[in-house]
């Protein structure tokens, strides 16, 4: 890392050698980033991984991952990639068309103000509040139901889908549209008002300018923002439980269930194995994402 | 560093002279003392000197340390307030909403040091698979106790319990007089259990009182599945987790839960019931447990003298759960009538699980619940 790192580090920077081979020391400032992610990433991610062979007397097995074959198991990671994926593709063309429609107005404006604030708030609103705002506001027994209801507006005639995958995609986007706001308003800040005028003069259209100026520029920002938005449903856990607890549709409340069971279904080593199984399909959509992302930025 | 004069010297001698003399004179007091090490394998107070001297000795750790008890649950508030106020003790009371797994956990982690806890109030599975974590005592009042409701050395003794009901706000819902009442039309939407039947204690108990109210046994859980997902397809049943909150604001106006907790929603809903079916009346009880690294042996063992004594069986009841002591304390007079009289009728002959009938019953559960009710 010193030696071999120090001559690409120093030419990068722009700084000749003095006096042939000497240690640079600029690596020293990624040391608290690196020790960090080693404490706080890498190190859990080993005990997890690790601890997904060992059984609850501390023995060795497979059995672990042979059990992620079992039909509830198969169906959490059906329903919790789909919950994801629709909350991550809506939250982010929501999130992107909001983000958009606030830089066109005033920097300093208040509007911008008020909503980079809130969004600030409402992407950290997650949990058994969220659930319950939802519950006591549009769930059966809550107020605008009750109103609707009395004027002769059933909108659980078919089921109540706030406690189904439906009610889960609705309440997951009041925390996944701010979030989205925030992450791609820098990168929209980042479009010059110059670039569009350039098209402009070059004789381009509307349609010209978003499909080869902002759209090629804007768009690895957009996807980084729609794999944050993918990681950030698939972790939740709070707000889904209190949602629906019976059926459990989420792999974390799946964990949650092997981890905490008072009747005796205490599994850890199976807990452990499926978060291994999270960590692979956020890598694998990651890797997508990174494959994706060379190809847009490559002419950048 | 420099160091104080000679007389200074000599005032620090003479302060730590006493201070060493005071501790000797409190352990001197012969058969009416506790030390720490008797304190932590005592298995009766008399085995720690008496009940005044395991006093005494719990009075000098100062600090209980105690977890997962609510102080809305079969009325821990007061028991929790009660003991402070008479031994001047100081309790620490972690994760209050935390479950039985997490209370052993607990132990497994934080044992030895002295944020470990020194009891825990578990369901049976996660008493009889961590009996490792114990030490055996014998409260005062042990031969109330049944015999089949405590392992014979102590390692466990429940404590309190109730009966599996459904707790219903009359002003919402029809009268409940049985369980397929439940899948009419008029609950649609309306019925809930008390927490996951994989996970709590509470929810599975919920299926099993279906399951012997429709046909099945202690031996046999599927019809209670059978019974779910007919209200599942029927629309009555809601996959919310029932709590105070979603009783209150109207939302889970049916649940599944323990009379004793259920009859507390009563305070909140001034219409609330609760029905025990007479063809299924489920008993559960939970059990006290002293950790084997109790960092406060004595306290440990002072509060559950405490708990067992007639004043602590009282504020259970008063809580409106049964404890384990009541039927003695009916006998003897000393129950609190007035709150004997407040719990929810039962008739009927109460049926209890066996360990290995709990178990077949989770098995079954774990593997069916979330395909039956999805």
């Amino acid at each position: 890392m010193t030696t071999a790192g120090s001559p690409a580090v120093a030419t990068n920077v722009g700084r000749p050698i003095l006096g042939g081979r000497r240690f640079s020391l600029d690596w020293v400032g990624v040391v608290p980033f690196l020790g960090y992610a080693a404490l706080f990433l890498i190190l859990p991610s080993a005990i997890v991984a690790l601890g997904a062979f060992f059984d609850a007397n501390n023995a060795f097995t497979l059995d672990n991952f042979a059990h992620l074959s079992r039909s509830y198991i198969v169906k959490s990671t059906i329903d919790t990639t789909f919950v994801s994926a629709v909350t991550a593709v809506l939250g982010a063309a929501l999130g992107a068309l909001l983000a958009y429609a606030i830089v066109t107005g005033s920097p300093t404006g208040l509007l911008r103000r008020m909503v980079v604030s809130a969004s600030g708030v409402l992407a950290q609103f997650g949990g058994v509040t969220l659930a319950f705002a939802f519950i006591a506001s549009i769930g059966p027994a809550g107020f605008v139901y009750l109103f609707a209801q009395s004027h002769g507006i059933d909108y659980y005639g078919h089921g109540i889908w706030l406690f189904d995958i439906p009610g889960l995609n609705l309440v997951y986007l009041y925390f996944q549209i701010p979030l989205m706001v925030l992450v791609f308003l820098p990168a929209l800040d980042g479009i010059k008002p110059q670039w569009r005028e350039a098209t402009e003069s070059l004789g381009g259209n509307t349609w010209h300018y978003w499909r080869h100026v902002a759209g090629p520029l804007l768009f690895p920002a957009f996807l980084g923002g729609l794999l944050l938005l993918f990681a950030n449903s698939f972790s939740a856990y709070a707000t889904a439980n209190a949602l629906i607890n019976q059926g459990q549709p989420m792999l974390s409340q799946q964990i949650a269930g092997a981890l905490s069971s008072e009747v005796g279904a205490y599994e850890p080593g199976f807990a452990k194995a499926i978060a291994v199984e999270m960590i692979v399909i956020v890598t694998l959509v990651t890797v997508l994402y990174t494959l994706l992302q060379q190809r847009t930025a490559r002419w950048l | 560093m420099r160091w104080g004069s000679p007389t200074r010297h000599l005032g620090l001698a003479v302060v730590a002279m006493f201070v060493v003399a005071a501790c000797g004179s409190s352990n001197s007091g012969g058969s009416a003392s506790c030390s720490e090490s008797q304190a932590k394998t005592a298995t009766s107070a008399s085995a720690c000197g008496g009940m005044s001297a395991l006093v005494a000795a719990a009075k000098a750790e100062g600090k209980l340390n105690v977890i997962a008890l609510p102080r809305d649950w079969a009325n821990y508030g007061k028991e929790l307030d009660t003991f402070h106020s008479m031994y001047g003790i100081d309790i620490t009371s972690d994760n209050p909403d935390g479950s039985s797994q997490q209370e052993v956990d607990a132990i497994k982690q934080l044992g030895g040091t002295s944020r470990g806890p020194d009891v825990v109030d578990v369901g049976m599975a996660v008493a009889l698979a961590n009996t490792s974590l114990f030490t055996p005592y014998k409260v005062a009042t042990w031969d109330d106790i049944l015999a089949g409701q405590k392992e014979s050395t102590g390692l466990w003794f429940q404590d309190y319990g109730g009966f599996m009901s459904v707790g219903y706000d009359s002003a919402k819902v029809p009268a409940i007089t049985s369980l397929d009442d439940l899948l009419m039309p008029a609950y649609r939407g309306k019925v809930a259990l008390n927490g996951n039947p994989k996970q709590a204690n509470a929810a599975l108990n919920g299926v099993m009182m279906a399951s012997l109210a429709e046909g099945g046994s202690l031996d046999d859980i599927s019809k209670g599945v059978d019974f779910f997902h007919r209200l599942k397809q029927a629309g009555t049943f809601v996959p919310v987790q029932a709590t105070t909150a979603t009783v209150k604001n109207g939302t889970t106006p049916v649940v599944f839960d323990w009379d004793y907790l259920s009859a507390a929603h009563g305070k909140d809903v001034p219409g609330w019931k609760v029905f025990v079916p007479a063809n299924a009346v489920l008993g559960g009880y939970y059990a006290q447990a002293i950790s084997k690294t109790a960092p406060h042996p004595a306290a440990a063992r002072l509060w559950e003298e405490f708990l067992y004594s007639d004043q602590g069986q009282n504020i259970w009841l008063q809580g409106l759960a049964r404890p384990v002591r009541q039927a003695a304390m009916q006998t003897s007079g000393k129950i609190d009538a007035a709150a004997a009289a407040a719990l929810p009728p039962v008739n009927g002959t109460p049926q209890f699980l066996s360990p290995d009938q709990a178990t077949a019953a989770k098995n079954y559960v774990v593997a069916h619940w979330d395909a039956a009710i999805s």
